[in-house]
């Protein structure tokens, strides 16, 4: 199989970066689309060219590190798929792959496909998390937790961290990414004592960072490889306002 | 060399609580003082960065990732073991202390092995409380299911992402206690070398894999959570960043190297397909609950699954063990299914799998339950293969997983090198030879959380004196070395990618060092390995310079470590003339092809000590004093 990948090259941030054609034959159906990368660097590299970058790393669709927009889809032409879950079967023999970074003003750009999403952590570090030291826990069992709530909160916690949701919509919101950690904490009866404020200071930095707001296009649960709904971002504003009123 | 556990008096189910009642303790205000690096950020690794802050500790963890979240215990699917008994049916901490013991093949500490069942209980209340949205039931308790090697169920899990929902509590703890300012983070950061002072581990070199540039950092305490080294056999299931290389420089510096022979063989992933292949995705060990595994009775033969009749399968695990059938433990399936495929029994295009089938499973219970239960372990077989395993049955192969092996540490935690302590998949303890299902999550996160926040103190409250400093001669002198090492990676200048010496020392290990070993062979991989490495360094190609983002230089200094690594791993498995756990000498077997294992002669630890390119061995005596190692049988 003979395809001709056209990928956007950038060497740093400040980079003005450009698309550049390289055609790959003996490709194999079988391999995965990263596959076909390294295929195409390693040809780079006996060619004495730089490498492209791209990331990667469990490449087995749960880490959320690979990220690449394909053909004008974020993890390209499959619903609820990671980059790495794409194989070269999904194209056709003589086909241009247009092969991009995640673009969004709040994912800076540090090299080729590699982009820095750093801002994801920062609005995790708000308060996704459950202000309980190790060592002070009770029992487990001694709180009951209906199987209806535990699995909604899976549900919502099944979220990978990838971007692709940022990276596909139109406003580049990160409302989905935000919206799933706050459902999954706030759900759990663990997580209710910080309830509020996890809301509003998640949310607070989200906007910070400079994520765009969401306007319901649906774009972001489509391509989000979890298949996170985007009834999530809906509670995350019924929270929003619940967390207003409260006026903790 | 002296190797001292450091294994506490009393009886077994004392020694945890004798230990803590007699170590030191420092004041609050001094640990303000103290500061500790921890290299790695999976679940050993962010559960020990974030405890210590809570502690009070100034911390500063490294990952090489672009965040903690990215680590590779996400990727643990089927779950985590605690002695918590709910399920009534007979579990108690002693049951799944000798589990795990018998497990290991009888070659782990009694006192390490039984610490880990003892805190297994603690463990889930304390994933629970940080938000771990684990499997219930109607009525809201926890729900448990089986994994391999034992008869009960003690199994935790959150649908097929046990290890992604445990990593990210932990990884959330981290981020709380950054935000507090007390953990310090550097991702996207590779440790190159550990830095000794008077033969103390005080600090670490290292690379920032954007801007290439080197720094150093000082502590008074150095901890490795690194992880496992089975990407030194290339196709593994680990993360394709997954590397030895912190460990190894470790261990170049002084830190004995236990055990580097124990890797397990997972026998439940993707078979290879092409040898462009990077990577072999596990299926996680959870679906041999309801999946039975079956090969033709035919050799060769070219039907579809479906149209082989029942009486013509043979479901080899449950005739060869039918006391554990197809929960037979791993080492122990993964060799029967090489046996089969060997034989000329093996299914698939390259007749290189064996079938996992759910077509009983899903008859007895139906579609929507055996959905439930595995329905994103099925989607992501889908995706990858494009085939629908509730109609036809899963194609698997045994593919390389954990590292048993790593380096030595005592009761505490810590290695030969005082102030370098290693926690998680990187040490050598609780597994013995072969490591059960769903004891990793638990050990990484024990280790973390738990042990080593337990026992650092003991250390530190002896290195209050003599803060360190990154302008000391031994910073300046290990960055230099570092920085020689980078330059002579980058000017060979040669004709072959990293790539391709990766899949040849893949080849040798595979072949040689993986399910099943002889004298004969590992003599050869030996040879053949030593050729790639003066190969490797004669003729490899990195294209780009250390002063940027670039990722071959990154894997080409991982492998460099690899080759060495592979050298040594052959000659522990050529040393060890028994065979146990996943080790399987070939010489060394039963008239009926099982583990032969000479207790005599062979019931140590073997810690390796690296000297000026070569390996002296030192032994541990394993002393059983409360249980008798008896046969291995699952039959």
């Amino acid at each position: 199989m003979q395809v001709t990948f056209k990928i956007w090259r950038q060497n740093g941030p400040k980079d003005k970066g450009k698309f550049e054609s390289y055609p790959v034959d003996d490709l194999t159906d079988d391999m995965s689309f990263l596959e076909a990368l390294d295929h195409l660097n390693e040809r780079l590299v006996v060619a004495g060219k730089q490498v492209i970058a791209f990331e990667y790393d469990c490449r087995e669709g749960i880490c959320g590190q690979c990220g690449i927009f394909i053909n004008g889809r974020a993890h390209g032409p499959h619903d609820h798929m990671t980059t790495c879950q794409l194989h070269m079967r999904s194209f056709k023999d003589g086909d241009t792959i247009v092969v991009e970074p995640w673009r969004a003003a709040s994912f800076p750009i540090i090299k080729d496909l590699v982009v820095d999403r750093s801002a994801f952590d920062r609005i995790i570090e708000k308060g996704a998390y459950i202000s309980s030291q190790t060592g002070t826990a009770p029992e487990a069992n001694a709180i009951l937790i209906p199987k209806s709530v535990a699995d909604k909160a899976m549900d919502a916690a099944a979220c990978i961290g990838c971007g692709a949701c940022v990276a596909t919509c139109k406003n580049s919101s990160a409302a989905l990414f935000t919206a799933a950690k706050i459902n999954h904490l706030n759900r759990l009866p663990q997580g209710k004592a910080e309830q509020h404020t996890r809301v509003k200071e998640m949310t607070w930095q989200m906007n910070l960072e400079g994520f765009g707001s969401c306007t319901f296009t649906g774009a972001c649960e489509v391509e989000c490889p979890e298949g996170i709904s985007i009834s999530n971002i809906a509670e995350l504003n019924a929270r929003l306002l619940k967390s207003k009123i409260s006026g903790s | 060399m002296l190797l001292d556990s450091k294994i506490p008096e009393g009886r077994l189910e004392d020694k945890w609580r004798n230990y803590q009642l007699k170590a030191q303790l420092i004041n609050p205000a001094n640990k303000k003082k103290l500061r500790v690096i921890v290299v790695g950020a999976g679940l050993a690794g962010a559960g020990a960065a974030a405890t210590l802050a809570e502690l009070g500790y100034r911390v500063d963890c490294f990952c090489y990732q672009d965040s903690a979240r990215r680590a590779h215990s996400v990727a643990a699917q089927g779950g985590v073991n605690a002695a918590k008994n709910y399920q009534h049916d007979g579990d108690s901490v002693y049951r799944m202390f000798y589990d795990t013991l018998k497990g290991g093949d009888f070659r782990s500490r009694e006192a390490n092995t039984y610490r880990l069942a003892e805190l297994s209980a603690p463990l889930i209340d304390h994933f629970v409380q940080q938000g771990v949205p684990f499997a219930r039931e109607y009525g809201g308790t926890l729900e448990n299911r089986s994994f391999g090697g034992v008869q009960v169920q003690r199994t935790f899990y959150a649908r097929g992402q046990t290890g992604q929902q445990l990593l990210l509590a932990a990884y959330s703890q981290l981020y709380k206690m950054i935000a507090a300012g007390k953990v310090t983070m550097h991702t996207r950061s590779e440790m190159m070398d550990l830095v000794l002072v008077d033969g103390k581990a005080k600090g670490i070199i290292v690379r920032d894999l954007v801007s290439g540039e080197l720094k150093r950092f000082a502590a008074d305490a150095v901890v490795l959570a690194t992880g496992g080294y089975s990407r030194v056999f290339r196709l593994s299931t680990l993360a394709i960043g997954c590397n030895g290389s912190a460990i190894w420089k470790a261990h170049k510096k002084g830190a004995c190297f236990a055990a580097p022979s124990f890797t397990q063989i997972h026998p439940t992933a993707l078979p290879q397909s092409s040898e462009a292949q990077s990577k072999l995705t596990l299926m996680s060990e959870s679906l041999r609950n309801d999946g039975r595994i079956w090969v033709p009775k035919t050799k060769g033969d070219q039907r579809t699954p479906g149209e082989i009749p029942e009486e013509e399968r043979d479901y080899y695990l449950e005739r060869r063990y039918p006391s554990f059938g197809n929960l037979a433990p791993r080492d122990i399936a993964s060799r029967a299914a090489k046996e089969r495929i060997d034989a000329g029994y093996g299914v698939g295009r390259l007749k290189n799998a064996v079938y996992l089938d759910f077509k009983d499973a899903i008859a007895r219970f139906g579609l929507e339950v055996i959905k439930d239960r595995y329905g994103n372990l099925f989607n992501m077989y889908q995706k990858i293969t494009g085939i629908n395993a509730y109609k036809t049955p899963m194609l698997i192969s045994p593919a390389a997983h954990f590292s048993m092996g790593g380096l030595w540490v005592d009761y505490e935690l810590m290695t030969t090198i005082p102030g370098l302590y290693a926690v998680g998949e990187c040490n050598f303890s609780d597994h013995g030879a072969n490591r059960l299902g769903a004891n990793s999550l638990l050990q990484a996160s024990v280790d973390g959380y738990f042990i080593l926040p337990n026992t650092i103190n003991n250390y530190l409250a002896g290195a209050m004196q003599g803060s360190p400093d990154t302008n000391h001669p031994a910073f300046e002198e290990a960055e230099r070395e570092v920085r020689n090492h980078v330059d002579r990676v980058l000017g060979i200048q040669g004709s072959k990618t990293v790539d391709h010496f990766h899949r040849e020392l893949g080849r040798v290990m595979w072949q040689e060092c993986a399910m099943s070993r002889n004298k004969k062979g590992l003599e050869k991989a030996i040879d053949q390995i030593e050729k790639i490495r003066e190969e490797f360094w004669r003729d490899v190609s990195v294209t780009g310079g250390d002063k940027e983002m670039n990722t071959e230089l990154e894997k080409a200094l991982r492998l460099a470590d690899f080759i060495e690594l592979g050298i040594l791993m052959c000659t522990d498995a050529l040393q060890r003339e028994e065979s146990c756990g996943a080790h399987f000498r070939e010489e060394y077997q039963t008239d009926d092809g099982e583990a032969f294992r000479k207790d005599e002669e062979y019931s140590y630890v073997s810690a390796w000590e690296y000297q000026k390119g070569d390996f002296v061995l030192h032994k541990e005596q394993l002393k059983f004093e409360f249980v008798q190692p008896t046969v291995r049988s699952y039959k």
